[in-house]
């Protein structure tokens, strides 16, 4: 989960000893007023968790109250990406001599915690790998260890930071910490600012908490940035479902990703567009129920594909589910069978008695007939 | 990583419900199960085999070749390291949602004590008509038979739908290996691919793969050079490109993990991608007549 600027500094950075300017979050013109009165020139900063703030006209200076009321009523209401700003930071202005790059990410291929560093801050990392990939500088750090001093200092090596070098190494080694302790997929300042008064700041944060780490990150968890969904999908997530909506008629309701994947590629595979991508392998296995009430609700559905292959997820569970939803919602649109796995001859003789379906023997049949009915 | 009917199997939280459920369905098909762990219930005996209180002393006392974790994601680092560092040498993590920092702890602990990890969140091993480790339906006559085709599926759903239409066409398997749908596995597919390539019971792999990451890619280059025939499915076609991991993940990786990547790296392999599961038999057969 992806938290907003002010969040990730003041629960992320701060409590790890970096350094972050003042600044406070507004939800009002007002607000913002009187905290620019309080704290001088300022920027006003659109609070939504997802990048490009600054290109869609979500941060401006204001150098008066004034000012600052003025471009916060133009911020509050805007429409970033998927977001609407509600909220602002509004931070004191800074004096910025040099912008640096600085992040702590988990290196998939190397298994390992990866520390990112570049003199060429300010600028997406993906336009500093392309335009200056040398410009880069990694760094490994095992998992069980830390990162040593002098690994830091040849990470720096021949950038000419100067004076700042010690205070970036420092921002570096409290970076892998609160990365460590927060569980975090990726941490990143961008930028990490030189200021005219000689103090190395972190102007922005990016923090991304690990989904998976939800249940030791209790403190933070909370503060995390809403995610941008339709009313169906917060429905499934509210009920433990990765429910993604698509633009097609083909419902699909199959157990464990990759199977739900394929699902979605055989409708494309015989001309079709699957309705949604819903998740239910797992111990979501059980949760049949309110999945294909999901899958139905979603007003596009034309006809249905019920796509069962049982490993640890037991069909007959499943198949059970189906028919209590399917007796509660009484739906119109057709539907089409593929049961295999655990549990099948249940499952099979469920669904052949309480709804008088027969289930095709091979998946690919169910979709050619459901895209058709759909059509 | 092709268990064997020989092969000694603990179960960690092997008492719990799923544990118990999965440990039957195990022993039922010839799986050597020998101890189960469970701190608590240490002393008792279970489902026929002796309880310990920690994977060590099960290991000093009955021995142990494999390990299994039927253990949750916030118990499973230490699970799976004091697995490791107890000596036993395979040790297949079920788990899903396991915390990515504990992820790398438990690799970095496995490559000290030289164990092997298979996932996390795989569906396990099977090697048809002998045992299997795992959550696999490897008792349904209708998904596996023995045979000379090695399957290697990220998914255990899409693994047991493709081994189930090699059973149909009458085409057994030497064995399945299930990799995992982690982003950090301990087994590739490269791996994978390579263990099924010097295994002298399979003549032929599928591999079963997915968008994301660049495992096929690399088993590719390893394709490229073998005698034995494969044949690849990768899911994911369909897919809305992902919303996730903006920024810096993409440079680490320096890969797309498209469909269409995978597929054309497949291809220039030599490999034969077909479009739905339901082709994997007759592309078998179409690449076995054809010498390479």
């Amino acid at each position: 989960m992806n938290f907003e600027e002010y969040a990730a500094k003041s629960l992320v950075l701060a409590p790890a000893g970096i350094a972050i300017p003042r600044g406070v979050l507004c939800r009002t013109a007002a607000e913002a007023a009187q905290v620019a009165a309080e704290i001088g020139p300022c920027v006003v900063k659109a609070q939504v968790p997802t990048g490009k703030r600054g290109k869609a006209g979500g941060i401006r200076l204001a150098n008066t109250p004034q000012q600052a009321a003025q471009v916060a009523a133009q911020i509050l209401g805007m429409r970033i990406g998927d977001y609407v700003v509600e909220r602002l930071l509004v931070e004191e202005q800074a004096k910025i001599v040099r912008e640096f790059y600085a992040a702590v990410l988990h290196d998939t291929a190397a298994c390992q915690p990866l520390i990112l560093f570049s003199t060429e801050g300010g600028m997406d990392i993906e336009e500093i790998a392309a335009a200056k990939p040398q410009a880069i500088r990694r760094l490994n750090v095992a998992i069980d260890g830390k990162p040593q001093a002098q690994d830091i200092a040849g990470m720096l090596a021949g950038l000419a930071l100067g004076a700042a070098e010690a205070q970036v190494a420092g921002t570096l080694e409290k970076l892998y910490r609160a990365y460590r302790s927060r569980d975090a997929e990726l941490v990143e300042i961008n930028p990490l600012a030189q200021l005219a008064d000689g103090r190395v700041v972190a102007l922005d944060c990016k923090f991304t908490l690990d989904d998976a780490a939800v249940f030791r990150q209790q403190e933070i968890a909370g503060s995390a940035g809403a995610e941008a969904m339709t009313a169906l999908e917060r429905r499934g997530a509210q009920n433990g479902l990765k429910f993604i909506q698509l633009d097609g008629n083909v419902g699909v309701l199959a157990n464990g990703a990759g199977l739900t994947m394929t699902t979605m590629d055989v409708i494309r595979h015989f001309g079709g567009r699957p309705a949604n991508f819903l998740e239910i392998g797992g111990e979501a296995y059980t949760k049949s129920e309110i999945a294909l009430d999901l899958v139905l609700s979603n007003a596009g559905v034309k006809s249905l594909v019920i796509n069962f292959c049982g490993a640890y997820a037991r069909t007959d569970v499943m198949a059970d589910g189906v028919v209590k939803a399917w007796h509660k919602l009484k739906p119109k649109v057709p539907v089409f069978f593929s049961i295999h796995g655990t549990g099948e001859t249940e499952a099979v003789a469920l669904v052949r008695s309480e709804l008088g379906i027969e289930p095709y023997d091979f998946m690919e049949d169910a979709v050619a007939a459901a895209v058709k009915a759909a059509q | 990583m092709i268990v064997r009917k020989e092969d000694k199997v603990i179960v960690l939280g092997m008492t719990g419900k799923q544990g118990t459920f999965w440990t039957e369905k195990m022993q039922a098909y010839g799986t050597n199960v020998v101890a189960g762990i469970h701190p608590k219930r240490a002393g008792e005996t279970a489902l026929g085999v002796p309880v310990f209180a920690s994977t060590a002393e099960a290991v000093s006392k009955v021995g142990g070749d494999v390990a299994v974790m039927f253990i949750p994601p916030s118990a499973a680092r230490e699970a799976a390291v004091s697995a490791a560092a107890a000596g036993v040498k395979l040790l297949v993590v079920l788990t899903e949602h396991i915390p990515a920092q504990d992820v790398m702890a438990i690799h970095a602990a496995a490559a000290r004590c030289g164990t092997r990890i298979v996932g996390p969140n795989t569906a396990g091993l099977v090697t048809p008509g002998e045992c299997f480790v795992g959550i696999m339906p490897a008792f349904v006559p209708s998904v596996f038979k023995p045979g000379s085709v090695g399957v290697i599926s990220r998914s255990g759903s899409l693994g047991t739908l493709v081994c189930l239409n090699l059973t149909r066409a009458g085409i057994g398997q030497s064995a399945f290996v299930g990799i995992g749908g982690d982003p950090m596995l301990g087994t590739t597919t490269l791996d994978a691919l390579r263990a099924l390539d010097r295994d002298e019971g399979t003549e032929a792999i599928v591999i079963v793969g997915e968008i994301g990451g660049a495992m096929e890619e690399a088993a590719a280059r390893h394709a490229a050079a073998m005698k034995k025939p494969v044949v690849a499915f990768i899911a994911g076609r369909a897919s809305p490109p992902g919303k996730k991991m903006g920024h810096a993940g993409a440079i680490v990786t320096t890969q797309a993990g498209s469909y269409a990547g995978k597929r054309k790296a497949l291809e220039d392999a030599g490999v034969l991608v077909v479009d739905t599961p339901r082709q994997i038999p007759e592309a078998l057969a179409i690449t076995r007549n054809t010498s390479r």
